[in-house]
């Protein structure tokens, strides 16, 4: 087939990818624009096929099959608590894809046979000249080097992501040295790219760019704790996408790179996102524990005597008064379960005439959007769930806030107490509302590790136990009532 | 080098293309949008595609090819399928 028909229908499926993100602007037009999406990559597969001389169906139609088998029972059984795992091996197998991708091309342009794995270390004699002619070869090799250290990388860290979310992994290791230890692996990995730039028949100092890639997604994701996780996922999500348009450059295909490329801004954008919303840089995320600052809070000072427990029903007969009722979620509400339990409880105060929003911060849960999922799930409105900067100038209006399983994102202490190590963290100030109920297991700190004066504030209530349970509680209360 | 510079182009093109879009996507849809972009980043499998049915390739090369050609797979079918079954529940009144 013309090379000029290929590359016009990867245009195509380019624009129909643009399209697709560009749906995703709105709930409304969001199914149409993933479809749209699905058929530009359907039409991509097609004519790349299509375009192909002397092809062998066999490894093709296995691993499509092994892929859409996979793929399928993923996607329509995992739970939607457990979205920030599935895209945590979503972003770990195109990491992989990339890095076999390369690897597969630099074993077929060096036009050796290796007849078994151990045989790959062996060094060949090849110049750059084999993959492409002038800078053209120098630039191929530097594109398949990155791209195999990139590819890796995100392999390792996405699989070592998925084992915290999962919770499979609990401790977290890191390299001695911490970040040092990181860039001493990271310039290891560099330096063995440049070998093979220089001297493509190097194979060992390929394998080597593996094998130090792989170990550096491990000790990259390994000491960061599950609070965290929003911003690896959305920086692992962003290499998949960058991975994927190195990839473009090996093999000079243009949809790789449009693909690739608005993947990895999409994965930077929300990087940024998550960065903000926890006021913290990204390299304080990666490497940093939380700032050590100020001087220790005691939690049993802010506490003592101060705090004031609440039975459901108590709660309920507060509801039922209310006007405005603002519910705040995070990732307990996940754990427990519980987001049909909250959507009831909204609906059996609806019926009571009380007004009914959810406040989001921006880093609730697991994942960026998390708890707009699982609510959605639970059949809320989207209209209902209302963004942090749009949320916090009614709080003053608001007779009550309920927040289920969600601690730092509401801690007074990050507007008010400076020299605070959450100083200057956007918060959601659930304590301008009239009443603060909060639904928690006990007194325990969230990921910061510092107490929240909010619990022991006079106007705050106490609701300890499972988050599904106390809320169940209360809408049957209320439905009594 | 005349095909390396428009790739260059059409690269930092696709990431102004991208930052401009991926603003406007609301934050009740950051979950499905990091699904639908892991779904679009399995276009690899057009790449993997490649490796993985060239009939003259070493049997090395096209097994590599195999393990990208699943890989890829897997984005792309788990990506969008799961994708599709979030965006329905936002779209339900």
């Amino acid at each position: 087939m013309n090379e000029n028909i290929v590359n016009f229908v990867y245009l195509i499926a380019g624009v129909l990818f643009i399209l697709g993100i560009k749906g995703l602007t709105k709930p409304k037009t969001a199914v149409r624009g993933n479809m749209l999406s699905a058929l530009g990559m359907l039409i991509a597969v097609v004519v790349t096929l299509l375009n192909m001389n002397t092809i062998d169906y066999s490894y093709i139609v296995a691993g499509v099959l092994v892929g859409s088998i996979v793929g399928s029972i993923m996607a329509l059984r995992i739970q939607m608590t457990s979205m920030p795992q599935m895209v945590a091996l979503l972003n770990g197998f195109g990491g992989g894809a990339s890095l076999t991708i390369a690897l597969a091309e630099y074993y077929t342009k060096l036009g050796t046979t290796p007849a078994s794995f151990a045989e790959l270390l062996n060094p060949v004699v090849a110049d750059s000249a084999a993959f492409g002619a002038g800078p053209e070869g120098t630039v191929a090799l530097l594109a398949i080097g990155l791209t195999v250290l990139i590819g890796a990388l995100t392999l390792t860290g996405s699989l070592v992501a998925f084992a915290k979310l999962q919770e499979l992994m609990k401790k977290s290791y890191g390299l001695p040295g911490g970040p040092i230890g990181n860039a001493l692996f990271l310039i290891a990995a560099l330096v063995a790219v440049a070998l093979v730039v220089v001297n493509p028949g190097n194979v060992a100092a390929m394998v080597a760019v593996v094998a130090l890639a792989l170990l550096l997604g491990l000790f990259l994701v390994m000491p960061i704790g599950g609070a965290d996780m929003p911003v690896v996922i959305a920086l692992l999500n962003s290499y998949s996408g960058i991975a994927a348009a190195l990839a473009g450059f090996i093999l000079g295909n243009t949809v790789l790179i449009i693909a690739g490329s608005l993947v990895g801004t999409s994965g930077l954008i929300l990087t940024r996102i998550m960065c903000v919303a926890m006021n913290r840089s990204l390299a304080n995320v990666l490497f940093g524990k939380m700032a050590a600052g100020g001087e220790t809070i005691d939690a049993d000072e802010v506490y003592a005597g101060k705090v004031t427990s609440a039975q459901p029903d108590e709660v309920a007969m507060l509801l039922e008064t209310a006007q405005r009722v603002v519910i705040v979620p995070g990732y307990g509400m996940a754990m427990a379960q519980a987001q049909h339990a909250v959507r009831e409880l909204a609906d059996a105060m609806e019926a009571k005439g009380v007004e009914v929003e959810y406040g989001i911060h921006p880093v609730a849960g697991r994942m960026p959007g998390h708890m707009n999922v699982l609510l959605a799930e639970a059949e809320v409105p989207y209209d209902n769930l209302v963004e942090m900067d749009r949320i916090n100038p009614t709080f003053e209006d608001t007779d009550v806030v309920i927040v289920i399983g969600a601690n730092d994102v509401t801690n007074p202490m990050a507007r008010d107490v400076e020299g605070s190590p959450i100083y200057g963290m956007p918060i959601l100030n659930v304590d301008k509302a009239k009443t603060v109920v909060v639904i928690k297991r006990s007194l325990s700190p969230g990921f910061a590790g510092l107490p929240n004066p909010l619990f022991a504030m006079d106007h705050t209530l106490m609701v300890y136990g499972d988050g599904k349970k106390a809320v169940v509680e209360m809408t049957t209360a209320l439905n009594q009532a | 080098m005349d095909i390396l510079i428009l790739l260059l182009a059409l690269f930092v093109l696709s990431l102004f293309l991208g930052v401009e879009l991926i603003t406007k996507v609301p934050p009740t849809l950051h979950t499905p949008l990091m699904s639908g972009t892991n779904a679009v980043s399995g276009i690899t499998l057009v790449g993997a595609l490649l490796a993985a049915g060239n009939d003259g390739s070493p049997m090395m090369v096209n097994i590599l090819g195999f393990i990208a050609v699943t890989l890829a797979t897997i984005n792309v079918v788990g990506g969008y399928l799961v994708t599709n079954r979030m965006l329905a529940m936002f779209k339900r009144k």
